[in-house]
């Protein structure tokens, strides 16, 4: 007798192979996923493995989806996003598709705060659509992560972060991520809560307007507590805008730093 | 003194808003950490330098 998790339930097995298991307990559907990785094949099972079966084009039950959505991830890795606190200051480019880099993800708590409203010139680089437009950003980046993963807890605040409120905001989050546009309030964001807050971490972002090799963006610890994204040179002004591949690969960087921080782990 | 991974000597005793103007940092738009402890703005005119010290100094650039 072998124990696995199948679909999130436990059962007890005489079988060691993938197809063995799923015709003993008469169970269908095309896509498996085996301790969080798409096998295309039969192969044998282990102990304690947990196997995901998805039938394509089905909607689950609601309380399979949550884990039919999060069958991707790496065994361990969920639990410890799910009950992650994590803040973004600014829906801009970097904060809109950090926000669903992180939610796609499975970070349980987003803190999103911002006091604009979606407008056409977002729209070549920011993660909005043409019915959000005159709509404030949090709200409008709240509801595609509920259609992306309803089971998150998102968090809005529709103001302006200052020196005043920036602690009150982001005090409970682990980490926040700086994606402001204006370089003064970059460093004030950033200057505020690393001496206000004792444990916060923060991965900010500088440098990553323009069409320059992707390459040149990188993350990179600065302080103890704070990491920089980008290229630190390429700022936004006429004639070097901001566009979509470079601003994404930049918040992807972050997003990633901020994955690595829930997981342990320190370096860039 | 170590100012972001360099060596630089300090001729004479300066404070760090001293030391950031000569150097002509935009003190707006930066972070500084000194010996690992963030140095919040408006202390700068107090801290002093001195040759042991290590300095993070982070600028930021617009864009996001």
């Amino acid at each position: 007798m072998m124990r696995v998790v199948i679909n999130g339930e436990k059962k007890e097995t005489t079988k060691y192979f993938l197809y063995d298991i799923l015709k003993e307990f008469k169970i269908g559907g095309e896509v498996h996923i085996v301790n969080g990785f798409q096998v295309k094949e039969d192969l044998k099972i282990k102990e304690n493995d947990a196997l995901i079966i998805i039938e394509k084009g089905k909607i689950p039950d609601r309380d399979k989806l949550e884990l039919m959505i999060s069958a991707r991830h790496t065994p361990n890795v969920f639990e410890k996003l799910k009950c992650a606190r994590v803040g973004i200051a600014g829906l801009g480019g970097l904060g809109s598709n950090l926000a669903i880099a992180l939610a796609r993800t499975g970070v349980g708590n987003l803190v999103l705060v911002d006091y604009d409203v979606v407008e056409p010139s977002n729209l070549n680089r920011q993660s909005y659509f043409i019915n959000h437009l005159g709509r404030p950003k949090t709200e409008a980046l709240k509801e595609q992560i509920s259609q992306i993963n309803p089971y998150l807890n998102v968090e809005i605040q529709n103001c302006k972060v200052t020196q005043k409120n920036a602690a009150e905001l982001f005090g409970g989050c682990q980490i926040v991520c700086e994606a402001f546009d204006v370089s003064q309030e970059k460093a004030m964001l950033v200057n505020t809560l690393l001496s206000e807050e004792k444990k916060i971490i923060i991965v900010a972002a500088s440098g990553m307007a323009g069409y320059t090799s992707a390459n040149d963006i990188k993350t990179q610890k600065k302080m103890s507590r704070l990491y920089v994204c980008g290229d630190l040179e390429n700022e936004a002004k006429q004639g070097n805008g901001l566009m979509a591949p470079r601003v994404q690969v930049c918040a992807g960087h972050q997003a990633n730093m901020v994955l690595r921080l829930l997981l342990g782990i320190e370096q860039p | 003194m170590k100012v972001n991974g360099s060596e630089i000597l300090l001729k004479d005793s300066v404070n760090l808003q001293e030391f950031l103007e000569k150097h002509q940092y935009d003190t707006t738009k930066i972070a500084v950490e000194k010996n690992s402890e963030i140095i919040p703005k408006a202390n700068y005119k107090e801290v002093m330098l001195s040759d042991t010290d290590v300095l993070e100094i982070v600028s930021f650039v617009g864009g996001g």
